[in-house]
């Protein structure tokens, strides 16, 4: 009897507190909006400002005339000069080609590593893994000053080719460890099946492996990229010519001439710079971020 | 299909019928084929991590001319420099404060994120991830440009308000927090993605279990959400740790080390050291003073992720 009654009366009691949690999750979220919008506009600044100057005359920039976040003369002026500058098509052009063979090497060393390492095994195997994630660990800033020694012995100073043989060196490490990760979950019933099928170890990486780790191969190759194409130490340290520069050194350091600042044309240049790893994260954000925190969550 | 079939049928009456003998041999091939497809992964490590790793040490033991050996010398005469004990202490200052803002500030954004739960997550996060996107080089660039001493935004916004010029890079603390500023900016996105997997991996039940005990917000975060993103807040503070402490990009593009070498880093140091001024083996010095505190800090992400995976298999 009591104890009917005292459900009884626990009874409405959920239900208001249900209703005062609604209204609080609804306040909750109109908060995370307003200060998530804080936020957006804090971490937008600096490109926005970018994109704002790279749209003024040099005149409209040194009359310091007024605000100088809008601008009142729009002009792609910059862009074009730009587009039209043999110089600029040139550090674009290398940063092209340094990136596209350093993804290239990375994802080749790095998906063979893993297959490997994964599946195949040899005594050392697992001392090689670790210390695989522990190169990852060893910054440019630590080894750039007997590297570049070594590519002076090799003759790759003032080459672009220093930056091919040496930003794998940066790349691959994670390249792998992503790759391992994602191999290891391809389930062995699926190799071993083929394997009794008589299908041979390239077989099976090129038919199974690779297909089904192919987001696992698109967030390692958007890390090599991303390393490759925003590096800035070694062309900085290794290449002092201008025809030799990508397009990090080749902004800071020859559009920049001595105190006269066209900085119309050098925000134009990093917008343009900026672009293709902003385009390439605008599609596939979702397969990087994936491989980046897959590693982490699972513990 | 067909060719299939009849390999299986194949197979294990092939192999009852090998002996032990060619089994091992044939584990043995197959490891000596694992060994070939490592074998770019390993030379690329040996050559170009592992050996320069000890080739710095003997170039930091070299005189000036590089002729002589002049053992821990060059070591001794750098701690004795004023000026690098100040790269020490930058270095320290500046690597500790970025990872506690980024760590704070990625914290708060996970949180945000977590709470505005999948309604347009991927343009919030698309927004917010941009300052990481964005080459560094080129952002910090854009960042000088904005405290230019005579053209600054902020400075004109400032005035706006009323209020006085700030010499953003001119004076040593005002320039020292722009760098810290510039790099919070740049890393704080790292740590919402990496505070964001986990917040979402944390299972609803232990919230609803909570809420029916009566916990309130701050208990739930202290007893449920810490130590369940414990892990990983370690790891990606690490991580962090090691990625800051070795930064160059900023500091070399934002003040390049000024004013009067209050700024630099060991890595923007050994660049004017070794390369502009040309001295390698101090340079090669100076590099090295990195080492013992990033091992330091790699062993310990090492212990966690060992642990890990010993808990995975």
């Amino acid at each position: 009897m009591s104890g009917a009654s005292a459900t009884a009366g626990n009874m409405p009691r959920p239900k208001a507190k249900v209703g005062s949690m609604e209204r609080q999750q609804r306040i909750a979220l109109w908060v995370s909006y307003i200060m998530l919008s804080i936020f957006v506009v804090i971490f937008l600044i600096p490109p926005f400002y970018m994109i704002i100057t790279s749209l003024k005359t040099s005149v409209e920039i040194s009359a310091q005339a007024g605000n100088p976040w809008i601008v009142k003369d729009p002009t792609l002026a910059n862009y074009w000069e730009l587009l039209t500058n043999a110089a600029f098509r040139r550090y674009f052009i290398n940063s092209v080609w340094v990136t596209m063979l350093t993804v290239t090497i990375s994802m080749t060393i790095a998906i063979l590593a893993a297959f490997s390492l994964s599946r195949m095994g040899f005594k050392g195997s697992q001392v090689l893994s670790t210390g695989v994630f522990l190169t990852y660990l060893v910054p440019p800033s630590l080894l750039f000053i007997p590297l570049f020694q070594i590519m002076g012995w090799l003759g790759l100073i003032n080459s672009t080719w220093a930056l091919v043989v040496l930003f794998p060196t940066l790349a691959v490490p994670f390249c792998t460890w992503i790759m391992i990760g994602y191999f290891s979950s391809i389930p062995r019933e699926l190799d071993e099946a083929a394997l009794i099928d008589g299908a041979s170890y390239p077989q099976i990486l090129l038919r199974i492996f690779i297909p089904v780790a192919l987001p696992g191969i698109i967030a390692a190759t958007i890390f090599a990229f991303t390393v490759s194409w925003g590096a800035f130490l070694y062309p900085l340290a290794y290449l002092y010519s201008a025809d030799q520069a990508t397009l990090t050194v080749g902004i800071v350091r020859e559009l920049i001439k001595g105190d006269v600042f066209a900085w119309g044309l050098i925000m134009a240049a990093c917008a343009m710079a900026a672009a293709p790893p902003i385009i390439i994260y605008t599609f596939l954000m979702d397969y990087y971020i994936a491989g980046l925190t897959a590693g982490a969550t699972k513990g | 299909m067909a060719d299939g079939s009849t390999m299986v049928v194949g197979a294990p009456s092939a192999a009852s019928t090998r002996p032990t003998g060619s089994m091992k041999m044939l584990a043995r091939r197959r490891s000596m084929a694992a060994l070939a497809l490592c074998a770019p992964l390993i030379l690329l490590i040996v050559c170009l991590k592992v050996y320069p790793t000890f080739y710095a040490v003997y170039l930091a033991m070299l005189d000036r001319r590089m002729n002589n050996f002049v053992g821990l010398d060059n070591f001794a005469f750098m701690l004795s420099r004023p000026s690098f004990q100040l790269v020490i202490f930058q270095s320290v200052f500046f690597a500790v404060t970025a990872v506690i803002l980024k760590a704070f500030f990625g914290f708060v954004l996970a949180h945000l994120m977590h709470n505005i739960r999948g309604r347009n997550e991927r343009v919030w996060r698309g927004l917010l991830l941009v300052p990481w996107v964005i080459p560094l080089a080129l952002s910090t660039l854009t960042w000088w440009w904005l405290f230019d001493p005579s053209y600054s935004a902020f400075n004109w916004t400032l005035n706006a308000l009323g209020i006085e010029d700030i010499a953003f890079l001119g004076s040593t603390w005002s320039a020292r927090f722009s760098v810290i500023a510039v790099n919070v900016w740049y890393g704080a996105p790292f740590f919402m993605i990496m505070y964001l997997a986990a917040l979402k991996s944390v299972p609803d039940q232990l919230y609803e279990a909570a809420a029916i005990d009566g916990a309130n917000a701050w208990q739930k975060l202290v007893f449920i959400t810490l130590p369940m993103m414990r892990n990983i807040i370690l790891i990606t503070v690490l991580y962090s740790l090691i990625v800051t402490f070795a930064d160059f990009d900023i500091v070399r593009i934002l003040t390049n080390g000024g004013p009067q070498d209050s700024t630099h880093l060991f890595a923007t140091y050994a660049f004017t050291v070794g390369i502009q001024s040309g001295n390698i083996p101090r340079g090669a010095a100076v590099s090295l003073f990195m080492f013992p505190i990033l091992a330091t800090l790699a062993f310990f992400v090492l212990r966690d992720v060992m642990k890990r995976n010993k808990e995975l298999s």
